[in-house]
């Protein structure tokens, strides 16, 4: 009986496996595939061709678009982890009136449906005069980065020993020598759980993408994979869509697993507290 | 309240030590001013992306602006929502007039948009000019009111007049419950088989991260191929079973579709639900269950009398969160079934008569409504979570 349990534990968590794994190994598998191969059903990809990674780079501006993608997503991180280190230390350290008010309202920020915002957020960045163009992405990115990297720090900065910041007022520091000296070597493990996430989703963010930039140069990786198209206008060039898909997901998967433990504190920290 | 005072609580932990008190009372004034300059760069942005966008999207939901003119839109009341008057489409910019036929009595009206009149041009030797009095069309000439002759020239426009509006709302409505459903009971499922201890625990805890990191084009666009109506492995393997007789276009057809959309949202952001449910299952007590155990209580029922009750509160926590996101699904959608009626939500819409169609006024308002469902969900969420702000 117990060993029965045990079998069908197994067998269950090896269902659970295949689930969670499967879509993205057939992925890689149809990246690797010949056309001829792609037209009947295979499991593994005996050929190992890499005709459609080339494919990707040749037939659109790929290499480009993983730049922007980079490009965005890393000045996205480093703008809204810069603004909210500053804010999470007054949010955190400093007791003042409307401090509960202001904390409820970058909530409820992260509530905000994007299309609630599209209109105006149309008209701001044109009148900006940052239509197409990859600082419109950033500014725009701070409506879903922005309070998540305000709450988390904020939270963590509320747990740091209120006898370090004593022992640097003391001292004479400025609130900025604090900040930067006392209490930013202390903060990495937050800093890098809150960038990583919100490096992610900027990665992934595809609405604004699609709506604020207009030509082919100018577009991120999820906008450009939407828009893959092939040489007939009737059947999608699959083999490079797979191929793409993989380019920009292997580096993401890396992550996760590197940092595994940070960001399932980090999801739940978002979540559950808060 | 619960809020607010959970916040002061937490702030008395700012409070200095007795020893250097004095010195940082002093401090306390440029403390707090400084707070507010440390504060201001976020709040500025925040308000520049998020307060005015909203605020400026709420007010396009009230002109007739279009994409490219949306400096000089006129505003149009509460049209874009819902009116009642001539259709639209039956305006003639040139001569500012409506040009109206009525089916049931075979007549044709005009009806001039700048002074209001409707006129009954069935027979041109003998126009008959009609008024608008307190709300009531009045024959000019004799004096006499006509109630109800505009009723079959007039029809009801705006988003919420718009069949595919509450379409999208259902649609939207089903995805939410259906995909939040699954999710559920499926992450506690997946949360509780992490939750005992086993070897290959770390291994499946990371390939349950998997989905959530792929970028949801690419999920869609994987799921698409696996979809695919003739060289797709979902069809394959249902084939292969003898469960269908020929390929089913899972992303085209109108039946299945929506189906389609659900399993690939359950596949991406389940691990996210197992994940909380597992953080929440980590801290319950053992004591619990060391008594049921000793009690001889089948694991089942431990399950639905000890753990359910417990993990009660995050789970309720997460089910909002998921049904928030789930609420406002666009790229998903957009991505493997494009902006066909049987999968359309509200997003999309809006989106749709936004961008596609240039129509900033009617997508504006589209957004606005899908904006304060949005809202009280969020008033509910954090009156059910009882946020805490503080760390506790």
């Amino acid at each position: 009986m117990a060993r029965w349990g045990r079998i069908g534990f197994y067998a269950l968590l090896g269902v659970i496996l295949v689930y969670t794994v499967f879509p993205f190994y057939w992925a890689v598998n149809a990246s690797l595939q010949t056309p001829q191969e792609l037209f009947d059903v295979t499991w593994f990809p005996f050929s190992f061709n890499f005709g459609n990674y080339a494919g990707v780079f040749e037939n659109q501006p790929f290499g480009r678009n993983i730049l922007n993608s980079v490009f965005v997503a890393v000045l996205t991180v480093a703008v809204s982890l810069f603004l909210s280190v500053t804010a999470a230390y007054a949010l955190g350290r400093v007791k003042f009136r409307g401090r509960a008010p202001l904390l409820l309202m970058v909530l409820s920020v992260s509530m905000f449906p994007q299309v609630a915002v599209l209109g105006g957020m149309f008209e701001l960045i044109r009148s900006l005069g940052l239509y197409n163009n990859l600082f419109g992405l950033v500014l725009s990115y701070m409506i879903f980065t922005l309070p998540f990297t305000v709450w988390v720090l904020t939270t963590f900065m509320r747990e740091l020993p209120k006898e370090l910041e004593e022992a640097a007022i003391m001292d004479g520091a400025t609130p900025w020598i604090t900040i930067t000296k006392v209490f930013m070597p202390l903060m990495w493990p937050a800093l890098v759980t809150t960038g990583l996430l919100a490096f992610i989703a900027a990665w992934n963010e595809f609405l604004f993408a699609l709506t604020f930039t207009l030509t082919n140069d100018m577009r991120t990786v999820p906008v450009a994979i939407a828009n893959f198209s092939g040489g007939t206008q009737h059947e999608l060039p699959w083999g490079n869509i797979m191929a793409a898909s993989v380019i920009v997901t292997v580096p993401l998967i890396v992550l996760v697993l590197i940092f595994q433990r940070r960001i399932v504190s980090g999801l739940t920290a978002g979540a559950v507290k808060g | 309240m619960t809020v607010t005072n959970t916040v002061d609580r937490a702030g008395t932990a700012d409070r200095p030590a007795a020893a250097p008190l004095q010195r940082l009372s002093a401090h306390s004034q440029s403390r707090v001013r400084q707070a507010w300059l440390f504060l201001a760069p976020m709040l500025i942005v925040l308000a520049l992306v998020a307060g005015w966008p909203l605020l400026r999207t709420i007010d396009f939901s009230f002109t007739d602006a279009s994409l490219n003119t949306m400096g000089d839109a006129n505003y149009v009341g509460f049209a874009n929502y819902l009116a009642y008057g001539p259709p639209l489409d039956a305006f003639d910019p040139e001569t500012g007039e409506y040009y109206l036929y009525d089916a049931v009595n075979d007549r044709n009206f005009v009806l001039q948009a700048e002074t209001g009149r409707l006129i009954d041009e069935t027979d041109f030797d003998n126009l008959i000019v009609y008024e608008l009095r307190d709300g009531t069309y009045v024959n000019v000439d004799t004096g006499e009111a006509a109630p109800g002759i505009a009723d079959p020239l007039f029809t009801w426009s705006g988003v919420l007049a718009d069949a595919l509006w509450w379409r999208s709302v259902a649609n939207t409505l089903i995805f939410t419950v259906a995909s939040v459903t699954l999710e559920v009971i499926l992450g506690v499922g997946i949360a509780l088989a992490l939750n005992a201890g086993f070897k290959a625990r770390g291994l499946l805890r990371a390939a349950v991260l998997i989905p959530w990191a792929i970028p949801t084009v690419v999920s869609a666009k994987m799921w698409g191929w696996m979809y695919h109506d003739s060289f797709g492995v979902i069809n394959e393997i249902l084939l292969g079973l003898g469960l269908i007789s020929a390929g089913l276009a899972w992303t085209a057809d109108p039946e299945l579709a929506m189906m389609a959309v659900v399993f690939v949202d359950v596949w991406k952001t389940t691990p996210f639900m197992a994940l909380l449910v597992l953080a929440a299952l980590q801290m319950l007590p053992s004591e619990c269950y060391e008594a049921a155990k000793i009690d001889g209580v089948h694991p089942v029922k431990v399950f639905f009398k000890v753990t359910l009750p417990l993990i009660k509160p995050a789970l309720m926590v997460a089910i909002i969160f998921r049904s928030l996101d789930a609420l406002r699904i666009f790229d998903l959608i957009y991505v493997l079934t494009a902006n066909t009626e049987a999968t359309m939500t509200m997003s999309v819409y809006a989106r749709q008569q936004l961008i596609d169609f240039q129509n900033v006024g009617v997508g504006s308002a589209a957004s606005t409504v899908l904006f304060f469902v949005i809202a009280l969900i969020t008033v509910l969420y954090l009156m059910v979570g009882r946020v805490r702000l503080s760390s506790e």
